[in-house]
C-alpha cells in the first residue's frame, strides 16, 4: 500500500481526504485502482494527470515503479511554452 | 494597372526586374529577386527586419516601392560578406552570441554597418538609439550591443 | 537518466562557448525561415476574418469568390469534418470558425489564388451573413451570471455552482491549516491584482507551405516549435495517417510557446487538397496579434501573513484567468507555481478558467506563472516594507530548499533557490547607492521544466566525423549544446559533429520544443545515443583484437584496452574504426528513444534599479541583474541569452505591453507601433549570474533555463517602481499614464 496525495479540487471525490491509500506498484496500476476506489476521479484522470514520484515528475510513464515508501503526489498534466 | 520595368544595382550587381505599382521593395527583393535575407516582420516600418540601404541610406524596404528604385544602389545582408570572408560584424555576431533565432539579424547587421560607416566609434547609447528601430525579441539586445562594439573596435584597427 | 556518478569529471567541451552551427547561415541571410520557401505552381492563400467579437455565422456565400479568375480554391469549416477529440476539435474550430465567430479576427473562410492581389480581391467577394451577439472580454465580467456565454456545455465537473457557464474549470492546491497560520501572523496583507494579456511578439509571423497530392500524401513546411505535434494535429484534422503527412520545420524566427500549436496549417493543407497545388500562407502582423495565441489576462487576490521577524505563517491566492474563447488549463499551472518559492506550513491556491470573446491562449514561456508570482512577490515585498525588513533576508528566511514540501505537493530534491538568493545578496548591485526618484526591486521566480518524448540518431561517418539527427526545432542555440554533449561523450572535437533537425519521417515522435526541455531531454538522449555508438565501436575493436568486449574502453576518441591484462594493443581512433566499418559489420550508429523524466525545476532571482520621471511617468531601467540556477550550463553564452531575453520580455510585460480591447470587443492595438515591446534604447545591459546546482535527473546535471527568466521581472519592476515613487500599483502594465496618475494622486 502506498500513500497518494490528491490535490485540493479533487478531494471532493475522496471524501475530503488529502491523502489516500492505494495498493499499486506502478503508475498505471495506481490510476486504474484510484478510479475503481474513487469513481469521482475518473473524469480528471481521463483528461490526464502527471505523477510526482519522490519529487520527480512523470507525465505519462505507466511503468514508473512505485515503492511502498515512495512519496506519490498526483498532479495535473503539465505543459510548457 | 501596368507593371514597371526597373533597372537597379543590388549589392553591386546590375539587376533588372518587373513589378506592380503597389509592390514594395521588400516584396521585390524576396519574391522577384530571390533575396530572402530581408524579412517581413510587420509590413508597416515598425520592426526593422526588412532593413536595407538605399543609396547608402538605411531604410525599411517595406516602406519603399519597388518602382521607386530605378537607378539606385541597394545594399542587403547578402552583400555584407566578401566571397567567403564574413564582414567583421557578421563574424562577431556569431562569436559573441549576438543572435538566437536570427530573424532580426539581417536587419540589424545592415543597420549596424550603416551606423559604423557614419560613426566609427559610437558609444553604447549611440548604438542603442541607432538600433531602436530594429526589434529583437530573443536576446534582450545586450549581446548585440557588445558585438557591435567589438566589431567597431576591430574595424578601427584598435 | 541519473546524474553521472563521476561528477567530479572535468568537462572539456561542455561549459565552453563554441560557434553555433547555424550561425553563418543566419548572418548571411541564407537561413530558410517559414516564409522563405517556394514551390513550383505555388498559390497564395489568404484568410477572411470576423469583424465582430461574437456572432453567429448564418451563411457564407463563396460563389463570387470562386468565380473570380485566378482563384483555385475556397474553403470554410464545411470543408472539414468534426474531430471526436475535444481538444483537437477546439484547435480546428479556432483555425476555421464553425457556426460562430468567437472573437475579432476569428478565421471564417480562406482562398488560394495565383497571386496575392487576386487572393485579397477574392476575400472581398465572400459574403458572410452574421447575427451579431453580445460579447464579453473582461475576465471578471465573464464570470458573472448573466454574462454573454461564449460556448455552452464546456463546464467541467469540478466547477462550483453559482457562476457563469463561461467558468469552465476550477482547481485547488495546498496543504496545512490556513486559519491557524493567519492567527500566528503579526501582519497580514491582502491585495488584488490584474494583468493584461500579452503576446510572445516573435518577429517572424506564422508562415507555411502546404503541398497535398492526389494520392493522399502531403508535405508541409512551416515555422513551428514542434513538427511532430503539427503532424498529429493536421493528420487528425485532415483525416490522414501520420505516415502520409511529412512535416518539415523551417528555421524559426521566435516562438516562446506561441508556435506550439497550429493556426494556418490545416487551412493551407485544405486549400492545397482542394486546388491540387502547393499553397503558401503567411500571416500579416495584424493577423498575428488578432488571431494567434496571446497569454491569459488575470485577476488575482493574494493574502499573506508574516511574523514581525519575517516568517510567512500562511499564504492564500485566488486566481481568475481568461484564455480566450476555448477552455484552457493555464490557471492550474499558475495556481501550482504561485507559492513554489516558499517553504510553507499553510498554503492554499484556488483557480478558475473563464471563457471570453478573445483569441485562444497559447503558452508564453512559463504559462500561468508570471502573473501568479507577480502578485505573490508584490505582497511579500509590501510586507517587507511594512515590517521594515530586508526583502532578500525575508526570501532567504522562507525559501524552499531540499526537503521542503512544495506548495503544489511533491517534496523538493536539490534545488538552487537559496544559492541564487545568496548570490544576489552578495552581489554589488544589491548595495549600490540610489538617487532621487529611484528605487530597487527584486523578485524570485520558478518554473517546473519538463522532459518528454525524444528520439536521437547518431551516425558515425566513414571518415570518423559524426552526424546527429534530432527532432526539436532550435529556438535558443540547442544544436550547439547537443553537439557539445556528443563531443564530450565521444571525446572528439566539436567541429567534427554536425547536428540537424529532422522532418517527421526521419525519427520517432518528439514532443514540441517547450517546457525548457531540449538541452535536458535531447541532451540526455544524445548522451545515451553516443554511449550506444561507443558500445558498438568497442565491440568491433574487441573482435579485431580477439578479446572480450568488456576489456575494451573508450577514452579521448579512441578504443583502448581496459588494462594491462587485456593485452598491449595500440589505441584505435574513431577515424580508424569508422574507415573499416564496412569490414567489421557495417555502418556504425547509436540511437536512443525515451520519454524523459527527471527534469529539474529552475529558480531565479532578479534585481532591478529604476528611475521614474515624475513629470511623464516614464520608467527608466538603470540596472538589471538576473541570477538563475542552470544545473550545468552546457553553452554559457546561450544560457545567458535565455536569461537576458526572458528578462526583457518580462520587462515589456511589466512596463508597456498589453492587449487593448474597446467596448465593441475589437482589438485596438494589433501592431508593433501601439503594442510597444522593448527596444534597444529602453534598456541597459542585462547582467547575468549563472548558478550551477546539478539536477540529479540528468547525467551532466542540466536543468532547463528557457522559461524561468520571464517570471521574476513583473514583480521586480513593480517593487522597484513602488519604492521609487512611494506608491504601489496593482495592475500591469505600469505604463506612463498610470504612473503619472498614481504620482498625482499621492501628491
Amino acid at each position: 500500500m502506498v500513500k497518494v496525495t490528491i490535490w485540493g479540487s479533487l478531494r471532493s471525490a475522496t471524501d475530503g481526504q488529502a491523502d489516500v491509500e492505494i495498493d499499486a506498484s506502478n503508475f498505471r496500476e495506481l490510476l486504474d485502482r484510484l478510479v475503481i476506489k474513487y469513481p469521482g476521479l475518473k473524469p480528471q484522470i481521463q483528461r490526464g494527470v502527471s505523477l510526482a514520484l519522490d519529487g520527480k515528475i512523470y507525465r505519462e510513464a505507466w511503468f514508473a515503479k512505485i515503492e511502498p515508501d515512495s512519496e506519490v503526489v498526483l498532479m495535473p498534466y503539465m505543459a510548457g511554452g | 494597372m501596368k507593371n514597371f520595368h526597373i533597372s537597379t544595382t543590388v549589392n553591386g550587381d546590375q539587376t533588372e526586374f518587373v513589378c506592380a505599382p503597389d509592390e514594395t521593395l521588400l516584396d521585390v527583393l524576396r519574391n522577384r529577386l530571390g533575396l530572402t535575407g530581408a524579412k517581413e516582420g510587420c509590413g508597416t516600418g515598425d520592426c526593422g527586419a526588412c532593413s536595407v540601404t538605399l543609396n547608402g541610406r538605411l531604410v525599411c524596404s517595406c516602406l519603399v516601392l519597388g518602382a521607386e528604385v530605378e537607378g539606385a544602389e541597394i545594399g542587403t545582408v547578402e552583400g555584407l560578406a566578401t566571397g567567403d570572408h564574413l564582414h567583421p560584424l557578421q563574424r562577431n555576431f556569431i562569436d559573441h552570441a549576438a543572435l538566437q533565432c536570427g530573424i532580426c539579424t539581417p536587419g540589424i547587421l545592415v543597420a549596424a554597418k550603416a551606423l559604423l560607416e557614419k560613426n566609427a566609434s559610437p558609444t553604447d547609447e549611440e548604438i542603442r538609439y541607432w538600433l531602436a528601430g530594429n526589434l529583437c525579441r530573443c536576446t534582450g539586445y545586450d549581446k548585440i550591443i557588445k558585438a557591435v562594439q567589438i566589431a567597431a573596435a576591430e574595424m578601427r584597427g584598435a | 537518466m541519473p546524474l553521472d556518478s563521476k561528477m567530479n569529471r572535468v568537462f572539456k567541451v561542455v561549459g565552453t562557448r563554441p560557434p553555433r552551427p547555424d550561425g553563418v547561415d543566419k548572418v548571411t541571410g541564407r537561413a530558410m525561415y517559414g516564409a522563405d520557401a517556394t514551390a513550383p505552381g505555388m498559390l497564395v492563400g489568404r484568410i477572411l476574418r470576423s469583424p465582430h467579437a461574437h456572432a453567429k455565422i448564418l451563411s457564407i456565400d463563396t460563389s463570387a469568390a470562386e468565380a473570380l479568375k485566378g482563384v483555385k480554391a475556397v474553403v470554410t469549416s464545411a470543408d472539414f469534418g468534426v474531430p471526436d477529440n475535444l481538444s483537437i476539435r477546439d484547435v480546428q474550430d479556432n483555425c476555421m470558425a464553425r457556426g460562430k465567430a468567437l472573437y475579432h479576427g476569428h478565421a471564417v473562410a480562406a482562398v488560394a489564388a495565383s497571386s496575392a492581389a487576386i487572393a485579397s480581391q477574392a476575400l472581398k467577394l465572400i459574403k458572410v451573413t452574421y447575427e451579431v451577439l453580445p460579447h464579453v472580454t473582461d475576465v471578471d465580467e465573464a464570470m458573472r451570471i448573466g454574462a454573454p456565454v461564449v460556448q455552452s456545455g464546456r463546464v467541467l465537473e469540478n466547477v462550483a455552482a453559482g457562476l457563469s457557464e463561461n467558468v469552465t474549470s476550477q482547481c485547488e492546491f495546498g496543504h496545512g491549516d490556513l486559519e491557524a497560520g493567519f492567527a500566528k501572523a503579526d501582519k497580514i496583507i491582502e491585495r488584488s491584482f490584474t494583468t493584461a494579456a500579452t503576446h510572445q511578439g516573435y518577429i517572424e509571423p506564422h508562415a507555411c507551405l502546404a503541398s497535398m497530392s492526389s494520392d493522399g500524401r502531403g508535405d508541409l513546411w512551416c515555422c513551428t516549435q514542434g513538427q511532430f505535434f503539427v503532424r498529429s494535429l493536421c493528420a487528425e484534422i485532415m483525416g490522414m495517417d501520420a505516415s502520409q503527412l511529412r512535416v518539415t520545420a523551417s528555421e524559426i524566427g521566435g516562438g516562446f510557446g506561441g508556435k506550439t500549436t497550429v493556426f494556418i496549417e490545416p487551412v493551407a493543407l485544405a486549400l492545397s487538397r482542394k486546388s491540387g497545388r502547393p499553397v503558401k500562407i503567411v500571416m500579416t502582423r495584424d493577423e498575428v496579434f488578432k488571431a494567434t495565441g496571446p497569454t491569459v489576462s488575470s485577476s488575482t487576490d493574494v493574502k499573506i501573513g508574516m511574523t514581525k521577524d519575517g516568517r510567512i505563517t500562511a499564504a492564500e491566492a485566488t486566481l481568475r484567468y481568461q484564455g480566450g474563447a476555448f477552455p484552457c488549463e493555464t490557471v492550474s499551472m499558475g495556481a501550482q507555481s504561485a507559492f513554489a518559492c516558499y517553504d510553507l506550513d499553510a498554503v492554499k491556491t484556488l483557480g478558475w478558467n473563464v471563457l471570453t470573446n478573445r483569441p485562444k491562449e497559447a503558452a508564453y514561456r512559463a504559462p500561468g506563472a508570471p502573473m501568479a508570482i507577480y502578485a505573490v512577490e508584490s505582497v511579500v515585498d509590501e510586507l517587507c516594507q511594512e515590517l521594515g525588513l530586508d526583502p532578500l533576508d525575508v526570501r532567504l528566511k522562507n525559501a524552499a530548499s531540499k526537503g521542503t514540501k512544495s506548495s503544489y505537493g511533491p517534496t523538493f530534491d536539490d534545488i538552487g533557490l537559496r544559492a541564487t538568493l545568496e548570490a544576489a545578496k552578495a552581489h554589488p548591485h544589491y548595495t549600490a547607492p540610489l538617487g532621487p526618484n529611484q528605487g530597487r526591486g527584486l523578485s524570485c521566480g520558478f518554473w517546473f521544466n519538463f522532459g518528454g518524448n525524444t528520439c536521437v540518431s547518431l551516425n558515425i561517418n566513414t571518415d570518423g566525423t559524426v552526424g546527429i539527427t534530432e527532432g526539436n526545432p532550435d529556438i535558443g542555440g540547442s544544436r550547439a549544446a547537443i553537439s557539445q554533449m556528443a563531443a564530450e561523450e565521444l571525446g572528439i572535437p566539436y567541429e567534427k559533429i554536425r547536428t540537424i533537425i529532422a522532418d517527421t519521417n526521419s525519427l520517432g515522435y518528439n514532443d514540441v520544443t517547450d517546457g525548457s526541455r531540449v538541452t535536458f531531454a535531447v541532451g540526455l538522449a544524445t548522451i545515451e545515443a553516443a554511449r550506444n555508438a561507443i558500445k558498438v565501436m568497442c565491440g568491433r575493436v574487441a573482435k579485431i583484437w580477439g578479446i572480450d568486449e568488456n576489456a575494451v574502453i573508450w577514452e579521448d576518441g579512441c578504443a583502448k584496452p581496459a588494462g594491462g591484462n587485456a593485452g598491449s594493443f595500440d589505441p584505435m581512433s574513431i577515424e580508424e574504426i569508422a574507415a573499416i566499418s564496412a569490414n567489421t559489420g557495417g555502418p556504425i550508429a547509436g540511437h536512443h528513444e525515451v520519454n524523459a523524466d527527471g527534469a529539474g525545476v529552475s529558480f531565479g532571482v532578479h534585481i532591478a534599479d529604476v528611475e521614474v520621471d515624475p513629470e511623464t511617468g516614464a520608467t527608466k531601467i538603470l540596472r538589471y541583474t538576473v541570477f538563475q540556477d542552470a544545473g550545468k550550463a552546457v553553452h554559457p553564452d546561450y544560457v545567458e541569452g535565455q536569461m537576458q531575453g526572458g528578462a526583457v520580455q518580462g520587462i515589456g510585460w511589466a512596463l508597456n505591453e498589453e492587449y487593448i480591447y474597446g467596448k465593441d470587443g475589437l482589438l485596438q492595438n494589433a501592431g508593433f507601433l501601439d503594442y510597444r515591446v522593448p527596444v534597444a534604447s529602453d534598456l541597459p545591459d542585462i547582467d547575468t549570474v549563472i548558478l550551477e546546482i546539478p539536477n540529479p535527473g540528468h547525467p551532466y546535471g542540466v536543468r532547463g533555463v528557457g522559461e524561468t527568466p520571464i517570471v521574476p521581472p513583473l514583480a521586480t519592476l513593480s517593487n522597484a517602481v513602488a519604492r521609487a515613487i512611494g506608491v504601489r500599483i496593482f495592475n500591469l502594465p505600469m505604463s506612463p499614464p498610470k504612473l503619472l496618475k498614481a504620482i498625482g494622486q499621492k501628491g
